[in-house]
């Protein structure tokens, strides 16, 4: 078990920012996001596209904002945990029980919820029987590129990971692509390399319109614009359409929910359950916007409740960052 | 203010007024309309906005831009007619705007 001051479920913007309010006030936070990577919908969604409301950063990128706010926060040495997701919250006394999808448990008097619209999952195919192979036949990650050779292998989708593992798997086995128009999102010098070496059975104007088989796939039939119907030898599909957010078990720990949002408080953004907190997209009370900058005011001021109930015996102070020696040691910061 | 009608995959239909300047996603979140989740908040981030756009209205509209296509290639079940309703704002020219929303978002 980790014993730990806050529990932030979450590694975007906000999340971050948290650890370094927490972290300026002596509280210890573990992180844990679905993600493999820091930054939630700013890496995932939109880590080129520029951000231009961060006050005093006139102009970021999703991306450039999350490798500054992990800098600002190198000096808590935190401990994030990746590719998992919160499962189950318990109270224990005075303390919440966290347990992940990968049987880590936590023991803190703080969780701080900064899971934007939900946790991120692979898109799923929408066909009968899909989901009946997953993880058989059908993959929306490669894993082990290994069981793929000398097979028939129908890959769906425009963007990168398509077109790479088209390419990648083209070396082994025999790849169909399959996408819904003719322009591909993914780097064209790929698909050009794909073209070129014209190992790959490239379908275009194309979706998946079934897929046949018994215990195995044997075969799938892929549907063009126009009604016309074509049958494709298939043993695997692999499936990339980007991810989607889910709110997942989250919904199931009693707190007050607005359709998928959390009900907090605007004095410290606690929900209805004492010591659990919410922050960011995920929050709602009236006058509630969902950016960025409304995220970071959240964090600092659901932090100073986190540090009364992690320091119960001791009084809180609120200091500035320019003149506390205090803060200043926390940051590492060396006197002049 | 012009009409906006959502018809939802079960058939069920809603004419609203919708101010002008919001989008055809804002018109149907701030009347609950359900069958859009629009995840992302209209940042053309997600494809949890995406409809349908009756045909005749199809060539109507002002084309989608790549951004707008790349996200829907991984909308459920795009269409020919598929759009991203949060691309779409409201204008008189919009006025009788009928869109359906798919079976669901993800």
């Amino acid at each position: 078990m980790i014993k730990t001051d806050v529990v932030i479920v979450g590694a975007g913007p906000v999340g971050l920012f948290a650890v370094h309010q927490l972290g300026i006030k002596g509280l210890k936070s573990e992180v844990i996001d679905n993600l493999d990577k820091a930054g939630g919908q700013c890496i995932e969604l939109y880590p080129d596209k520029p951000i231009y409301d961060i006050a005093g950063i006139p102009e970021c990128t999703g991306e450039e904002l999350t490798k500054n706010l992990l800098e600002q926060i190198k000096p808590f040495k935190t401990n994030f945990h990746f590719n998992e997701r919160v499962q189950e919250i318990k109270n224990d006394g005075n303390n919440w029980i966290v347990k992940t999808s990968k049987n880590k448990i936590f023991s803190s008097p703080n969780i701080i919820i900064a899971g934007g619209v939900g946790s991120f999952e692979p898109r799923k195919l929408s066909v009968k029987d899909a989901e009946k192979y997953e993880d058989k036949n059908v993959f929306y990650s490669v894993t082990d590129k290994n069981k793929f050779k000398g097979k028939n292998i129908s890959i769906f989708g425009g963007g990168d990971s398509a077109l790479d593992w088209a390419l990648e798997l083209s070396k082994t086995a025999k790849v169909t692509l399959i996408h819904r128009r003719e322009e591909f999102r993914g780097a064209p010098h790929t698909l050009d390399e794909l073209k070129k070496t014209g190992k790959v059975n490239i379908k275009t104007k194309y979706q998946l319109a079934s897929i046949e088989g018994g215990e195995k796939i044997k075969s799938i039939n892929i549907k063009s614009d126009d009604g016309k119907e074509t049958k494709i030898e298939t043993d695997y599909i692999l499936s990339f359409f980007g991810l989607i957010m889910k709110l997942g078990p989250i919904s199931e720990w009693g707190l007050n929910m607005d359709n998928k949002t959390i009900k907090v408080n605007t004095e410290n953004f606690e929900t209805n359950k004492k010591g659990i907190f919410a922050i960011g997209d995920i929050c709602t009370y009236p006058g509630k916007l969902k950016l960025i900058l409304s995220g970071f005011h959240e964090g600092a001021l659901a932090s100073v409740e986190c540090f009364k109930r992690a320091r119960p015996n001791e009084k809180y102070r609120f200091e500035f960052t320019t003149s506390s020696k205090e803060i200043q040691a926390r940051l590492g910061v060396k006197n002049k | 203010m012009p009409k906006i009608t959502y018809i939802e995959s079960t058939g069920e239909q809603r004419t609203i007024d919708v101010q002008k300047g919001l989008s055809v996603m804002e018109g149907a979140i701030q009347n609950k309309i359900p069958g859009i989740d629009a995840d992302c908040g209209g940042g053309m981030a997600c494809a949890t906005c995406h409809v349908y756009v009756k045909e005749e209205w199809f060539n109507k509209l002002p084309k989608a831009e790549d951004g707008e296509q790349d996200m829907i290639d991984m909308a459920y079940e795009p269409k020919k007619n598929s759009r991203l309703s949060c691309q779409l704002i409201v204008s008189d020219e919009l006025d009788g705007l009928v869109v359906t929303t798919p079976t669901k978002q993800t």
